[in-house]
């Protein structure tokens, strides 16, 4: 038995109390799904754990119209006061039900339970903790006073950050004033119809939230809704383009959180520890399932061959395996699918030149799983060096100079991240300012917290989560003495005034077009 | 024995010069009562194209500017358009056939607009930025960064005013752009462009095209080197066919205004052009 060997010490699934069926919550119950039902299996064991309905067009039809009604008749209607108190009711709720949150997130996704544990349920609970306050506090959010909510949000999730993703949206959204429609994703919707029950032992009013499942036609419906105002998606960059198009010329407000391809620039001074830490956790937290992942590495070439060496001596030390136990650092990959995805991306790798290295680890049986790998010797051009992988694989880049760095870190359409590491201040803040990319992390990777706007440059979307930034994705600025113009700035999509959104039309793509040619005449006119 | 005047020829401004279009074509330019007033340049793709060549090329060292220096180079505008205010004056006048009266209040709220924002270029990142109280050893700031390089279809029922309106905003915060001008009024857009050559505005941050903006818009919803795009003067396109393009590189879009409030002066206006930036940089004392 070498030191690295532990014995097994699992997190015990005792704390959970599942359910074998879970239905939509739809209007504050759970009614069963119209869709065909599906299972959710554990990655790490292929297991079923429960079967999950799906919702169909008229489940999203239902699930709108609760939320419409919620709206209308008690959130939009309830103080901000009170709104913030239901926020803070399920902070504490989610807080007490910490481990169990945590015991099913890992279940049903995969990561390691210290993760789930550690960084995703405490996150979610400071979420709603954070924007509880700012509910009665909007006037302060920086869009004027009484900024208006905007209606029904139409929330989609990815896999990745089940729970987390869900406080993300739904807390800011609540705070605003606004009622939720949530699609998880559709390997992942444990957490969050527990969450659900959290939901009801709030007592939070029926309707404010929904939580539909199903898979990606669940989600085409409920965004292409016309009783919804917002849209709010997290996921690939394919979906968030098809979204934007679908949402042209409607009067729905976007925010999309797509992918990335994030540099992590370490030079030559960096100190190289907490470097070498870094590195590991930002490409291979979360089996690096992760938007922001600084899943290339570019270093300063007289470093090079020192940082790759160590890199590989640290893999050789991380724990694969079961995501229940409290030792293991890389967890299984969610689905199969994500797996053969990386495998082809892998291989592309090799077949294009790069040098592959996998950390020895022994993969289990049963499961979806990948050892943490790294590519040396990549090209700028080669398809791993530009496109998302979306899980625990390196590709390692060289620069000489700064501006080499930046000029390699900003090659890329997208733009979401990028870790810097250098023990110069002054070298940081200005490479950070080069940067086109919306979270620089500075001697630090893969840092999350609700006060902490976070989002993307060009191709990685658009809109901000998180801090006073994320409020204005929920909200439409009233500029002052102006609201009747409000719907002009800024705010291409926003909402009717809170009194009349009852009675105002749905505006659908051939109203905006009849309007715009109304507005046309106007114009010619004057 | 009256003088015979010198008629103006109006060309396209690209990267600091005033090429015709590449196309070879013009279009007539008609006063309100229809006769004949100019002939400008029809641009063409390739036109706007290398109007966003030359834009991208300038947004590293406009946006690299202090932004005092950015506030003073918008002021400049101002200063020499009131300079040459007559002139602006009589060619709006004559172009759209409204009173001397009405072309003066155009031209003064114009020059008026430029000394807002350029109050704005220092002062709006403290608005729209803030500090992050995150709960960790960590400085966390977040500030606004322009968005690269703006497309505009300026408001086609003015002269100057729409124009000076959509342009001002975008140029705040350090984007460069390339402007399709009013259609119908597209003569002041270029005296426009005549004052930016001649004021402290480096080359290729404000690129004009005039012509169709239904033939070029398409091209400049499209591109892949544009970031965002201000539909303001597109009402009477398909601008959800604009809007449909740009998605396919997740352009930044603003919608169609109408009536006199169209691209009114608002906050939102240079924000609408800008990313927020988050920097996290790690507390210790050793």
């Amino acid at each position: 038995m070498s030191f690295l060997d532990y014995a097994p010490a699992p997190e015990s699934r005792a704390i959970l109390s599942l359910r074998d069926q879970y239905g939509l919550f739809i209007d504050g119950e759970f009614v069963d799904g119209r869709g065909t039902p599906f299972q959710t299996i554990s990655p790490a064991t292929e297991e079923r754990i429960a079967e999950i309905s799906s919702a169909n067009q008229a489940d999203v039809d239902d699930a709108v119209a609760a939320a419409r009604r919620a709206y209308d008749r008690t959130w939009s209607r309830m103080s901000g006061r009170d709104r913030g108190k239901y926020l803070f009711r399920i902070a504490r709720l989610v807080q007490e039900r910490a481990r169990e949150l945590a015991v099913a997130e890992s279940l049903d996704n995969g990561k390691p339970i210290k993760e789930s544990r550690d960084v995703d349920v405490p996150l979610v609970a400071a979420w709603f903790f954070y924007y509880a306050g700012w509910a009665d506090k909007l006037d302060h959010a920086g869009l004027g006073a009484n900024p208006g909510s905007l209606g029904v949000a139409a929330q989609v999730i990815p896999w990745n950050f089940p729970l987390l993703m869900l406080a993300w949206k739904i807390a800011p959204a609540l705070a605003a004033g606004n009622t939720v429609v949530l699609k998880p994703a559709e390997t992942t919707p444990l957490s969050a119809l527990i969450f659900a029950e959290i939901l009801q032992q709030a007592d939070l009013p029926a309707g404010v939230v929904n939580i539909i499942t199903g898979a990606g036609d669940t989600g085409a419906a409920l965004v292409a809704h016309d009783g919804v105002d917002k849209v709010a998606f997290t996921g690939s960059t394919a979906v968030g383009r098809a979204i934007a198009k679908q949402v042209a010329g409607t009067d729905k407000k976007v925010t999309l959180e797509l992918g990335g391809k994030a540099a992590n620039i370490v030079f030559d001074d960096a100190p190289i520890d907490q470097a070498i830490e870094g590195i590991v956790n930002g490409i291979f937290f979360n089996q690096g399932h992760v938007c922001c992942a600084g899943s290339r590495l570019l270093v300063q070439e007289n470093v090079h061959d020192e940082v790759v060496e160590r890199l590989k001596l640290r893999l050789s030390t991380l724990r694969l395996g079961d995501p229940l136990d409290k030792n293991t650092d890389i967890g299984a990959i969610n689905s199969k699918e994500q797996l053969e995805r990386i495998r082809e991306l892998s291989d592309i790798g090799v077949a294009e030149g790069a040098e592959r290295w996998s950390a020895p680890c022994v993969i289990p049986e049963n499961g979806f799983w990948y050892a943490p790998t790294i590519f040396t010797n990549v090209q700028t051009s080669s398809r791993i060096a530009r496109e998302e992988i979306f899980g625990p694989v390196l590709s390692v880049l060289t620069f000489r100079t700064p501006a080499e760095a930046i000029a390699k870190a900003n090659n890329t359409p997208y733009g979401l991240s990028a870790g810097i590491w250098s023990d110069k201040g002054s070298r940081i803040l200005a490479v950070a300012d080069e940067l086109r990319a919306g979270v620089i992390w500075a001697n630090t990777f893969n840092r999350f917290d609700p006060a902490s706007p976070f989002g993307g440059y060009k191709e990685s979307g658009y809109g901000r989560e998180g801090g006073r930034h994320g409020l204005a994705a929920y909200l439409s600025p009233t500029p002052i003495g102006q609201a009747a113009t409000r719907q002009s700035l800024a705010a291409p999509a926003t909402a009717k005034p809170i009194e009349t959104a009852d009675a105002a039309p749905k505006r659908t793509r051939r109203t905006a077009q009849r309007s715009r040619t109304d507005s046309a005449t106007k114009g010619s006119k004057r | 024995m009256t003088r015979l005047a010198v008629p103006k020829t109006y060309k396209l401004y690209i990267g600091g010069a005033f090429p015709r279009s590449e196309s070879g074509r013009t279009y007539e330019v008609l006063r309100a009562d229809g006769a004949f007033l100019a002939n400008a340049a029809k641009a063409s793709r390739k036109d706007a194209r290398d109007a966003i060549v030359a834009a991208r090329g300038a947004v590293a060292s406009w946006s690299g500017a202090t932004a005092y220096n950015r506030g003073q180079v918008l002021y400049r505008i101002a200063e020499l358009l009131e300079g040459r205010r007559a002139q602006f004056v009589a060619e709006i006048e004559e172009a759209e056939g409204v009173s001397r009266a009405a072309a003066s209040a155009q031209v003064d709220e114009s020059i008026d607009r430029w000394v807002w924002y350029a109050g704005w270029a220092d002062k709006f990142a403290q608005v729209a930025g803030n500090a992050n109280p995150v709960a960790g050893p960590y400085f966390n700031i977040s500030v606004p960064e322009p968005t690269g390089v703006v497309a505009i279809v300026a408001p086609q029922d003015s002269s100057l005013l729409g124009f000076v309106s959509a342009v001002a905003p975008a140029l705040v915060a350090g984007n460069a752009v390339v402007v399709v001008a009013s259609e119908r009024f597209p003569l002041s857009a270029i005296s426009l462009a005549e004052v930016l050559a001649t004021s402290d505005v480096p080359k290729g941050v404000v690129n004009v095209l005039t012509g169709s903006p239904a033939e070029i818009a398409p091209w400049l919803a499209s591109h892949a080197d544009v970031n965002a795009i201000d539909l303001v003067g597109a009402g009477a396109l398909d601008w959800i066919s604009l809007e449909i393009d740009a998605a396919d590189t997740l352009k930044r879009v603003l919608r169609p205004e109408s009536g006199p409030d169209a691209a009114a002066p608002a906050l939102g206006r240079i924000s609408a052009f800008t990313e927020t930036k988050t920097v996290w940089h790690t507390k210790s004392l050793r």
